[in-house]
């Protein structure tokens, strides 16, 4: 009850062609989260899911049923908008009726729903409030309310958390994460905050200018982005590049030119590299460290001690390296250290920016 | 918290209509979405628009439109069909003169005498409409204490309706009134204004400045309160005179602004008709005879109706209105781009 | 009082008078006297019998000489102050005048005639306040009728017009469609068709419909106004599209959205327009003057300048029914005028 399937499905305003050809499976009861840069089409595609824009291609359809045709209303999902979208001239509990009345509920019936939902959010004090008279917060309750009254197939939330102050917005992802659980109802749940994305979905899905570029748990995404995009969207402080060339490639290795002339060695797996080739490194901050003189010499230009670890930025031969290391370091901007990637999971990217064999 | 006055308004109609409202609008709900499922979402855009379109339609550009062939056509029939078509010949009526400086030498002397009229009335009016207007207005934007008060007071008689307006200054103006009153108290002969050409004249143009002037007023006072204080402030502290800020502050910045409310009084003034007509019926004899009363005589009241010649005499007024207007819309949007002002 | 002159007339920061602050107090008191002074005036003289109303200097006041009926005579007569040779005065009533002399007789003691130079007596005044001028034309002429053909003519052209101009103005700003530039140029062009460009055609197009002589007439051809559609289009697009795509998902019809939505969130953009529309239609005068020539079907305006105009003028009816037709516009003036002149200063309409 809440299995939405999406093929080919495209997007043109105009001449603007906005998304292309999605195709995508979302399972009943499954958390989803599109995530991307802003502007690259997550609202839309979720809109094209509520039936609030038409695809202009592609077909679309929840519980098998074929529903390009069918509007917005009768697609029996929720939604909660970014800016909540509260009817201002209602009060809270009008707010919440409004969607139950348009069924010619039973108003016994609407009641206990928003008794339900009033309860469950912590919102019954400010039900005969309007909105302009509650916080950001409490507006952003009543706007998940309104969804819940609903009992929908699946909920489609649109950057809900993005009008709160950081604290709030930590609270309430751990209280939608509960929500989910509780109501184990299909969310489609739109961010372009990687962080948002990893704490909460089942699955991510990564977009960007109207195309997948990845699908996968948060932790494929993290250990094994498919491209470079991935890589660089997924975790934070955002991996490292770094420029070379395949000097050799074996079964199970390849050895890469780094652009200072140091040599690295890279386990992959399945060749089809060949020696010369231009490649793209990429190591998360986290994973390098401070190694002994065989390492990769590089020059501290900045050093951001947090206490618990110490953010390091230096120059590789003219490449920009950040580095997390955990603890206090003693270390000078200008000084020179060098970087070693031993322990490290290190990915290889080709000149189109995708990844190379599977890391072991 | 930001708090958008709407969201305090609200809608409160008192209970007691909420209910019927509500009832009716319910009623005529179900048929609605009837349509809007058989047409979408597009259709129901057509449905909201139509209402208002179909009255366009029928009574402003229908008629608009008729109004060039019922200019081509004579006789006193009252419907296009009925009526014979004669091409040119009501506009060349219209032209026909000797001489174009003096109206007798006209076949339609009245049309050239209210086109002469009509133009003294909108150049002295006009003149004199903005010169009030903006005198007040800057004695309204001084550093003055119950300013509303003082603007509602000239604000008043923009909302008498035109009858009134003729009214109150006919029964000021007359033998007994209260102006002779006044000039007999202080010594001197009363005199029968309204009986006489040019006094008639003077108080058709001085009774539709009273009428309007609160209206001009008041958006030129909007244009001087959008003045950036500090400007003054800074004058002041270079002891600028007033006329000199007047002419280099004031003036520059409320261009625009002035502009825009010239060229509304002027598209008012050459339509002037309802509060001279009832003030002066148009006398006397034709000194106050303006060119709406002229179409509205020639093509109702006169025993001769000749609705094809006001057709021709309407369409040329209009051909004048449609460059002001076009004037106006183009002066406002510039002035809106330069001001920023909403 | 002289708190209240010192409160208005207190400069900032003290300082000394300038010129320009004599200007404006003259222009400012003088104006005070001109825009109120004539309708006042007018209200003052309302209250006047056409006795009154006929005397030349006028009275500030409704003053009128007493009258006394004396015995034997039909007539009620004039009462005057006669100040008799002796130095005594006494009131006496007059019977009739020739030239300088006027024939008085005593109410008290009518079988004698006294003759009496005119400079000689002072007529005895009191105030009094002709209500019949106001409780007349309503019992005797169609002044009833007028006021509410006025009436209907104003509130039902003022409801079609929030109707029909609200409906319009939502379909302009929240759909997008195919023609909605060319819907948008045409009511932007209409502004440049004031009824005195169109009337004859309109004429003929109203006589085709049956509207001649009914105030459907009246009403129909003044409902969609541009300026209408304007301001509450205008209004509506600051409304959230957002709203209306919760709305849709809660089930709303297209309708809903209107009237449950859109309509309250225009609330005050509504007030402005119908507080302009009362005013507009409360003040027509020359196309109900075109439309209407059944007297029962006039509206207080064309009434009123059809009687102003004849040749033998009741001021004394015309003057108190030019204050019934004032009322309306007087009480929005006191209660509304604030919200006038924003609406004005704002959007530049009238
Ligand atoms: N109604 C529209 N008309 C034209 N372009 C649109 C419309 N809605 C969105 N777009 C464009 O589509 C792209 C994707 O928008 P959106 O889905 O809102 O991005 P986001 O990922 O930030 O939610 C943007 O470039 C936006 O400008
Ligand atoms: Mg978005």
């Amino acid at each position: 009850m809440g299995h939405i399937k999406l093929t080919n499905v495209a997007k043109s305003f105009g001449s603007v062609d906005v998304i292309h050809d999605i195709s995508l499976e979302i399972a009943d009861g499954e958390f989803v989260v599109f995530v991307g840069p802003s502007g690259c089409g997550k609202s839309t595609l979720l809109r094209m899911i509520a039936g609030l824009d038409r695809p202009s291609r592609g077909e679309l359809t929840i519980d098998g049923k074929v529903v390009n045709n069918i509007p917005a209303a009768d697609r029996g999902l929720a939604m909660v908008f970014q800016s909540y979208a509260l009817y201002p001239h209602m009060s809270v509990r009008q707010n919440l009726a409004f969607g139950l009345e348009n069924t010619k509920m039973a108003k016994t019936e609407i009641a206990e729903r928003i008794a339900e939902a009033a309860r469950m959010l912590e919102i019954e004090p400010y039900l005969e409030r309007r909105p302009g008279q509650l916080s950001g917060g409490q507006r952003q309750r009543v706007a998940i309310g309104r969804a819940i009254v609903r009992r929908p197939v699946a909920f489609l939330l649109d950057e809900p958390l993005s009008n709160l102050d950081a604290e709030l917005r930590g609270s309430t992802r751990a209280e939608l994460a509960a929500l989910h659980a509780r109501l184990s109802a299909t969310m489609i749940y739109v961010t372009h905050d990687q962080v948002e994305a990893m704490t909460l979905a089942d699955r991510i899905v990564v977009l960007r200018a109207g195309r997948i570029e990845q699908v996968g748990t948060p932790l494929e995404l993290y250990n094994s982005p498919a491209n470079r995009f991935v890589a660089g969207f997924i975790g934070s402080p955002h991996m490292n590049f770094l420029e070379g060339t395949i000097e050799s490639s074996g079964s199970d290795k390849a050895v890469v030119t780094l652009a200072g002339g140091h040599r690295v060695e890279v386990p992959i797996e399945g060749n089809g590299t060949a020696k010369g080739a231009r490649v793209t490194l990429g190591v998360r901050p986290q994973h390098i460290s401070i190694g002994d003189t065989k390492g990769i010499p590089a020059q501290i230009k900045l050093v951001e001690a947090l206490g618990s670890e110490t953010v390091l930025h230096a120059d590789v031969s003219g490449q920009k390296v950040l580095l997390v290391a955990p603890g206090q370091h003693d270390l000078m901007v200008g000084e020179g250290i060098h970087l070693s990637l031993s322990a490290a999971p290190v990915h290889l990217f080709n000149e189109n920016g995708l990844r190379l064999g599977h890391m072991v | 918290m930001t708090t958008d006055p709407r969201e305090q308004s609200g809608f409160s109609f008192g209970e007691a209509i909420a209910k019927p409202v509500r009832f009716v609008m319910d009623l005529i709900d179900p048929p609605l979405r009837f349509l809007q499922r058989t047409t979408g979402i597009g259709g129901m855009a057509t449905f909201f628009l139509l209402p208002n379109m179909l009255i366009f339609g029928i009574f402003v550009l229908l008629p608009f439109f008729i109004n060039f062939a019922y200019s081509m056509t004579g006789g006193t029939a009252l419907f296009l069909p009925d009526r014979t078509f004669v091409g040119t010949d009501q506009y060349a009526r219209l032209f026909d003169c000797s001489n174009y400086l003096d109206a007798n030498s006209c076949a339609e002397d009245t049309f050239w005498t209210a086109v002469g009229n009509t133009a003294w009335f909108v150049l002295l009016q006009v003149t004199l409409m903005i010169v009030v207007s903006l005198v007040t207005a800057l004695i309204l934007n001084r550093d003055l204490r119950a300013r509303s008060f003082w603007r509602a007071v000239f604000f008043f008689p923009v909302l008498l309706s035109p009858v009134v307006v003729g009214l109150i200054w006919k029964w000021i103006l007359q033998r007994q009134g209260l102006l002779n009153f006044g000039l007999y108290s202080l010594g001197f002969e009363p005199h029968v204004w309204l009986n006489d050409r040019s006094w008639s004249f003077a108080a058709a143009v001085g009774v539709s400045i009273w009428a309007h002037m609160g209206f001009y007023t008041l958006i030129l006072l909007a244009g001087l309160q959008a003045i950036p204080r500090d400007l003054y402030e800074a004058a002041e502290m270079d002891g600028t005179k007033p006329t000199r800020v007047f002419l280099r502050i004031t003036l520059p910045l409320l261009a625009p602004n002035l502009l825009v409310v010239i060229v509304l009084v002027l598209i008012r003034a050459v339509q002037i008709f309802d509060e001279v007509y009832v003030l002066t019926g148009g006398g006397p004899g034709t000194s106050t005879l303006f060119l709406t009363q002229y179409i509205y005589e020639t093509g109702f009241a006169a025993q001769l109706r000749n609705p094809g010649l006001a057709a021709a005499a309407s369409i040329l007024m209009g051909a004048v209105l449609v460059v002001l207007t076009l004037l106006q819309l183009s002066l406002s949007r510039s002035g809106e781009k330069k001001g920023g002002r909403k | 009082m002289s708190r209240v002159a010192q409160f208005l007339f207190r400069r900032k920061g003290g300082k000394g008078w300038h010129w320009t602050d004599i200007v404006t107090w003259i222009w400012l008191i003088g104006g005070l006297f001109i825009m109120f002074g004539p309708a006042i005036w007018l209200v003052g003289s309302s209250f006047k019998t056409p006795a009154a109303l006929a005397e030349f200097p006028p009275t500030i006041l409704p003053y009128v000489t007493q009258k006394v009926t004396v015995e034997g005579i039909d007539k009620p007569l004039d009462l005057y102050e006669v100040t008799l040779e002796g130095g005594k005065t006494v009131r006496l009533a007059e019977l009739r005048r020739i030239g300088v002399v006027s024939q008085m007789i005593d109410p008290s003691n009518p079988g004698e005639i006294i003759k009496v130079n005119i400079a000689q007596r002072k007529p005895v005044r009191e105030m009094t306040f002709a209500s019949e001028n106001y409780a007349e034309p309503f019992t005797h002429f169609d002044f009833v009728r007028y006021l509410w053909n006025s009436v209907f003519v104003t509130v039902v052209a003022t409801l079609i017009t929030l109707i029909v101009n609200s409906m319009a103005a939502f379909a302009l700003s929240k759909y997008e469609f195919r023609g909605r530039t060319v819907a948008m140029l045409l009511i932007l062009a209409t502004l440049m068709v004031p009824l005195s460009v169109i009337m004859v055609p309109l004429y003929s197009i109203v006589s085709a419909l049956g509207l001649f002589n009914s105030l459907w007439g009246v009403i129909l051809p003044t409902v969609a106004t541009p300026t209408g559609v304007f301001i509450l289009r205008q209004y509506m697009l600051t409304i959230p599209d957002e709203l209306i795509d919760a709305a849709r998902m809660d089930k709303a019809s297209e309708w809903q959205i209107y009237w449950r939505i859109i309509l309250p969130l225009t609330a005050p953009a509504l007030a402005v327009l119908a507080i302009f529309s009362v005013v507009w239609r409360w003040n027509d005068f020359l196309w109900p003057l075109i439309v209407l020539s059944r007297k029962e079907l006039y509206t207080l305006q064309v009434g009123l300048s059809i009687y102003s105009g004849e040749l033998n003028v009741q001021w004394h009816f015309i003057l108190a029914m030019t204050v019934v037709t004032m009322i309306p516009v007087v009480l929005v003036f006191i209660f509304l005028q604030r919200f006038i002149t924003t609406g004005i200063a704002g959007t530049g309409l009238k």
